[in-house]
């Protein structure tokens, strides 16, 4: 289908899914991403796939590991208090060097928090989405089509790293409608050979597990998965970088806050200042380079976020802090407007 | 010569860790010959619970996965639905399925997952050092009831085979014991009855095996039998709990 | 070109479903769109409202604060919306269902008894497209051809038959 089609973020995702040969779907209703869900309900099994609904989000990526340890393709939806939930399995998951995808629709925290769009789980997704040392590739689409291409990428680098992969939307981009068109999608071979998905008598049993008792073997397994970690942040990264060349302002933002974000800077150049927009693609890896050349004239960096100010952290690191950074944030819910941005960006700009 | 004891091979040569008097060996043991007898090793996977079983997945030849504490039939639930055609088993402990998983056990059996589930039951959690466990005895001296399970205190044991036989999913329900032969014998006779369900489809099959915990319970192997008899059984009655083979049958619903 | 409109009304006025069908006539004219629902735990009777972008160029936001055009079906959902409405804006009033009148002079405002009108020609239920269709006839963003494929791309195939039904009610909302 190359035909342009009006699909919600959450529907679009679903279709991209099961495109990319997702074979199992378990989840748990939550809004604002429940539409994933009723989608598969409706299509997955017409599609040669399986939909269920678990008992609870724990026992949902629980059955994402199951089904992973047998090798075959699977992702669970939720959204932020529900990805908490899921942390101890993603752990597990993280720790079995199992692929898989995992969907957070982000909204309002902390505790149930509320049900509008939100950027607030940035740490959580990128830092520590449970207990210890592992990363999970992050990926943070700005549109419907992003919902789909990513989706579809997701599913292959899990498989090529054997780990899971996030997509990292927010309620806005689950619920939007916008023209969407599918891809081509070739399907790729991994290795699955370390499936548990019955020997039939040909080969030593396998065993997926993420228990080591002797610490130096734990060790070990850490130190060899964090130099797939370390491979991964050298060629996984990936940024839109928009009118950066000659900017004295450079505006960072992700996910639907980056779409604000660019109208303001378009609003900017209007009153001739020299505004650019960074968009990290994937958060983790965190695009260091590319921030790096896109910072290359900037006086100033303003991260725009919906949150308190946390992918700063990351802006921060990766220009060494030797670009000031400042912050403009709406959060609980409330999704910042191209006037408030543009504010922030001439008052910046004002002393440059 | 004729062998008269011969290792399953579904079951691994290699030394376990359990204690001496444990009767995990046991119900590992007639696991496996039940695995071989079928000749469905190949195809077959099991799930480890969190607990003393958690390395079993060193023990049993056939594909194996670990699981997060209690989760073991969420997993199972995944890899039966994704391979349809396997056998998958898990091997749970009481804290693990009765009460930190009694969720995913609650909702695997009324879902009717073509699962089967080996619920080891010995009144504590062994891992951790002999902790009171939902089956816990009332009055039963543990690490965190030093004076006893106090049922004002700490409530009741689950009954868990009489709790899963009231759900549809369900096929089967039985409690066993492995205090002696011809108990084992039973005990074999019953994990062959989960297995044979999966193969034909009937759904969700749990089968309770009293076991011992020597160590824990501070007693000889031999006491521990002795109690397991004399304590256990008389508050854990043994038998078929429900059955849907006896049921299509026509016979009356255990 | 960008055209910013926000459609607002009780949940069940079919607002969501007229703000779709924009959006499809934007989609059947190759233009980029956007179109963004209120969500919220009401289900039913509850205010809805959803932002539609139709625009030349990549949309930015798609959560419109002040609409270029209003299309209002209740009393609440007019108070919150009629002063963001940019100056020059076009607003569409379900007059059945406001009584109040805007005293904003540097807006087009269009009272139109449009459930009345819906109820009198067999069309109860039908407001939104009665709306549409004056919508369509007031600001001209939208052909009343491109109008018809939206329907005929929105609507199921097995329902084939509402796409003459929704169009009369266009045709009757333009004739007013």
């Amino acid at each position: 289908m190359s035909e342009r089609s009006l699909m919600k973020g959450n529907e679009a995702l679903a279709e991209a899914a099961m495109r990319a040969g997702c074979k199992c779907f378990f989840g748990y209703p939550i809004t604002p991403q429940t539409e994933i869900s009723a989608y598969l309900a409706k299509k997955m099994s017409a599609n040669g796939g399986l939909f269920l609904q678990a008992e609870s989000e724990i026992a949902a990526i629980n059955m994402v590991l199951g089904a992973a340890s047998t090798g075959t393709r699977c992702m669970t939806s939720s959204s932020s208090p529900g990805i908490s939930l899921k942390s101890e399995g993603i752990s597990y998951i993280a720790a079995s060097d199992l692929p898989c995808v995992i969907i957070n629709v982000q909204r309002g925290g902390p505790g149930l928090g509320g049900i509008q769009p939100s950027q607030a789980d940035y740490w959580q997704a990128t830092k520590g989405l449970g207990h210890g040392d592992f990363h999970i590739l992050v990926y943070a689409p700005a549109s419907v089509q992003e919902m789909v291409d990513m989706a579809v990428n997701a599913f292959d680098k899990a498989d090529q790293y054997r780990m899971p992969a996030m997509i990292l939307a927010d309620g806005l981009l689950g619920q939007m409608m916008e023209p969407v068109t599918f891809p081509e999608i070739k399907p790729m071979e991994y290795d699955k050979s370390w499936a548990a998905s019955g020997h039939k008598n040909k080969r030593e049993h396998n065993i997926i597990n993420s228990l080591f008792l002797t610490p130096e073997v734990l060790e070990n397994s850490v130190i060899e998965r964090f130099e797939r970690y370390r491979k991964i942040e050298e060629t996984e990264t990936d940024a839109e970088i928009y009118l950066c060349n000659d900017a004295d302002i450079v505006v960072c933002a992700f996910g639907a806050t980056a779409r604000v974000a660019k109208s303001a800077v378009n609003l900017a150049r209007g009153k001739g200042i020299k505004a650019g927009l960074f968009r990290p693609k994937t958060l983790w890896p965190f695009p260091v380079n590319e921030l790096k050349d896109a910072v290359k004239t900037a006086k100033k960096i303003l991260s725009v976020e919906m949150n308190m100010g946390q992918m700063i952290d990351d802006i921060k690191l990766a220009t060494e802090c030797k670009i000031p950074v400042s912050f403009f944030g709406r959060t609980g819910g409330v999704i910042p407007k191209p006037m408030e941005i543009l504010d922030k960006i001439v008052d910046l700009g004002g002393d440059i | 010569m004729a062998v008269a004891y011969k290792r399953p091979h579904a079951y691994c040569d290699v030394p376990t860790h359990y204690c001496p008097g444990c009767t995990h060996g046991i119900v590992h043991r007639i696991l496996s010959e039940v695995i071989d007898e079928m000749g469905i090793e190949g195809d077959t996977i099991g799930i480890c619970p969190v607990g003393c079983s958690v390395m079993a997945y060193d023990y049993f030849n056939c594909d194996m996965i670990e699981a997060p504490h209690g989760r073991a039939p969420a997993v199972a639930t995944g890899v039966k639905r994704a391979k349809p055609d396997s056998y998958v088993f898990t091997y749970q402990g009481d804290g693990d399925l009765a009460a930190i998983g009694t969720c995913e056990t609650v909702h695997a059996a009324t879902r009717g997952e073509n699962i089967v589930v080996i619920f080891i039951n010995n009144t504590t959690y062994g891992m951790t050092g002999g902790q009171m466990a939902p089956t816990t005895l009332p009055g039963q001296v543990t690490q965190t009831t030093p004076f006893g399970r106090d049922t004002s205190v700490q409530g009741f044991p689950v009954k868990v085979c009489e709790m899963l036989s009231t759900l549809s999913g369900t096929a089967l329900a039985q409690r066993v014991a492995v205090d002696s032969v011809p108990h084992i014998n039973e005990a074999k006779k019953a994990i062959r009855k989960a297995f044979e369900n999966q193969k034909e489809k009937r759904g969700f099959s749990i089968v309770e095996v009293l076991s011992t915990c020597p160590t824990n319970w501070g007693l000889s192997p031999v006491e521990a039998l002795d109690r397991l008899r004399n304590e256990m059984i008389p508050y854990y009655p043994l038998g078929v709990y429900k059955d849907v083979n006896v049921r299509e049958e026509g016979k009356e619903d255990a | 070109m960008l055209n910013e409109i926000v459609l607002a009304g009780f949940g069940g006025q079919g607002i969501l479903f007229a703000g779709k069908i924009l959006a499809y006539a934007g989609l059947m004219d190759n233009k980029e769109i956007s179109w963004l629902p209120s969500y919220g735990p009401e289900m039913r009777g509850g205010t809805a409202n959803c932002s539609v972008c139709i625009s030349d160029d990549p949309i930015g936001s798609p959560l419109v604060v002040d609409p270029d055009m209003l299309i209002v079906m209740n009393e609440p959902s007019f108070d919150k919306f009629i002063d963001n409405v940019k100056p020059g804006g076009t607003v569409i009033v379900d007059s059945s269902m406001v009584d109040k009148k805007c005293n904003r002079d540097d807006i087009s405002v269009y009272y139109l008894p449009a459930s009345s009108l819906a109820d009198e020609n067999g069309m109860t239920g039908m407001a939104n497209i009665i709306l549409l269709g004056k919508f369509i006839k007031e600001t001209k963003i939208i052909s009343l051809n491109t109008l018809e494929s939206a329907f005929d791309k929105a609507i199921p195939p097995k329902k084939k038959n509402l796409i003459e039904v929704n169009m009369n009610a266009v045709r009757l909302g333009m004739e007013q």
